[in-house]
């Protein structure tokens, strides 16, 4: 399935738990430190209207006067769990790009919102890398240093499994369910 | 050795580390993709994975963004010393972050600055032991922070998991430790596990266990038989490649054992992340890599 910008409301509540969807449209990386400075009410370099987050800490190298990413794979989404919900209900955000999945704040979020927690493969950072056509900015890498800025990154089908819709399913909640219930067997 | 050309064969182990998925690991990689069903989202996450070492080794660009801790291990002949091997290292380190075989990954814990070249209190990691050999063995593992933060110790016995101190006890804590991880430490993993210890130790011998090889066989048979008894198991759990939903959770386990005091009984695991990254080489007191140690 495809996913181009805008990201819209209607666009998003389409999708569902186990669907292949690539994306194209610009997208922002955010991790730790943006998601704590947004938190604690930091005013976003960017409007987060409608956007998709990606959860990335790049390899990127600036090159004959550009920006040319390097690695690009999906960091593990949980830690910004206390963040994302209420930072997706403020800003309207459409989609999260990550790894590992979300709980329950999030997928609660997700479905007031709109909004999808779209997988990326963990470890796949030059598959992802080579959809990352062009990085027109970068904000706050000061502050924050390289992996954790907040990178622009313009996206041509880039690849990613919902694992989380709009609708309270999660993929995570039912691996997680399985897995407890033969562990429980195995150690009784 | 020449410190230039020491630094230059240094920099050649971090981008083999750092770029190229050892012939091992892509073994067990292949396999996991061969058991996966088609059509499956298993299926799909081992078809990227394999296109991004495919894609990593041809580009000489990292197969993970996250190049994680640099640990590496050291057998010293007399011929060097600890500071020259360090300043040579440290130079190579710092090169292969210019380049881009290494993320600017070294963040001061308390003021949050990124130094920039993966310079820093406690980075790298180096681990020296002397050797009568005349060749210097260098190791090198990267092991990023998603396989780190879902490794765990236990104290045995723990009255949740119902674990005593005997390899029953251990049996239990390692599968509560994959349960735990689910997909976030980018299954499937590669479990490092130690039994005893005090806890640096115990953490650093499970680690440690990343250097075997992946198909080798344990030489304590009593903890041979429990490893293949661990993937069968850990593999039922059906987590799967990314946490999925799948056959295949984790690609090995290996358990390795240290004494302990009376009255300490740990469990150590840790975790590797599919994206296992690490590699070796012997080196001569004239600079030839005389081998590679795992392709």
């Amino acid at each position: 399935m495809i996913l181009e910008a805008p990201f819209t409301e209607a666009k998003l509540r389409k999708f569902r738990v186990g669907d292949v969807v690539e994306i194209t449209g610009l997208v922002y990386t955010g991790r730790d430190a943006v998601h704590k400075y947004l938190h604690e009410g930091g005013k976003p370099p960017v409007d987060l209207r409608n956007a998709i987050i990606y959860h990335c800490g790049p390899v990127v190298v600036r090159e004959k006067g550009k920006w040319v990413v390097k690695a690009a794979g999906p960091t593990t989404s949980i830690r910004e769990e206390p963040y994302q919900g209420p930072l997706m209900e403020r800003y309207k955000i459409r989609g999260v790009i990550g790894k590992g999945g979300m709980g329950p704040k999030t997928l609660a979020a997700c479905r007031k919102v709109g909004a999808c927690y779209f997988h990326a493969i963990g470890g796949a950072a030059q598959v992802l890398a080579e959809k990352v056509v062009e990085v027109p900015d970068v904000h706050m890498l000061e502050e924050f240093g390289s992996p954790e800025a907040i990178w622009e990154f313009e996206c041509v089908r880039f690849p990613v499994v919902v694992t989380m819709d709009s609708h309270g399913k999660s993929l995570h909640e039912k691996v997680a369910k399985g897995s407890a219930a033969t562990l429980k067997r195995l150690i009784g | 050795m020449d410190a230039k050309l020491l630094q230059s064969r240094l920099l050649e182990l971090i981008r083999r580390t750092s770029c190229e998925l050892p012939p091992d690991v892509v073994r067990a990689v292949d396999k996991g993709w061969r058991r996966e069903k088609a059509g499956t989202t298993a299926k799909y996450a081992f078809t990227v994975i394999r296109d991004n070492v495919v894609l990593a080794r041809d580009k000489s660009q990292p197969i993970c963004q996250d190049t994680g801790t640099i640990v590496c291990y050291v057998d010293r002949p007399r011929w060097i010393t600890e500071r020259e091997f360090t300043r040579a290292f440290e130079k190579a380190v710092v090169q292969a972050t210019r380049i881009g075989y290494l993320r600017q990954n070294s963040v001061d814990s308390i003021t949050g600055q990124n130094s920039g070249n993966n310079l820093g209190p406690g980075s790298p990691v180096i681990h020296f032991h002397e050797t009568g050999a005349k060749a210097m063995t260098v190791r090198l593992m990267l092991k990023g922070g998603g396989s780190e933060n879902v490794s765990a110790q236990y104290a045995l016995p723990n009255t949740d998991l119902g674990a005593g101190r005997d390899l029953e006890g251990v049996r239990r804590c390692v599968l509560d430790a994959v349960n735990r991880a689910q997909g976030k430490g980018c299954g499937p993993g590669v479990l490092g596990v130690c039994v005893g210890g005090d806890r640096p130790t115990g953490f650093a011998a499970a680690k440690e266990q990343f250097f075997r090889q992946l198909d080798d066989t344990n030489p304590d048979r009593t903890l041979g038989r429990l490893e293949k008894r661990l993937l069968k198991e850990a593999n039922s759990l059906g987590i799967g490649p990314m946490g999925f939903g799948g056959g295949t959770t984790v690609l090995g386990v290996k358990l390795t054992a240290r004494n302990r005091v009376p009255a300490s009984f740990y469990v150590s695991v840790s975790y590797m992340c599919w994206a296992y990254r690490r590699d070796g080489c012997r080196l001569s007191e004239s600079g030839k890599v005389t081998r590679w140690l795992y392709s």
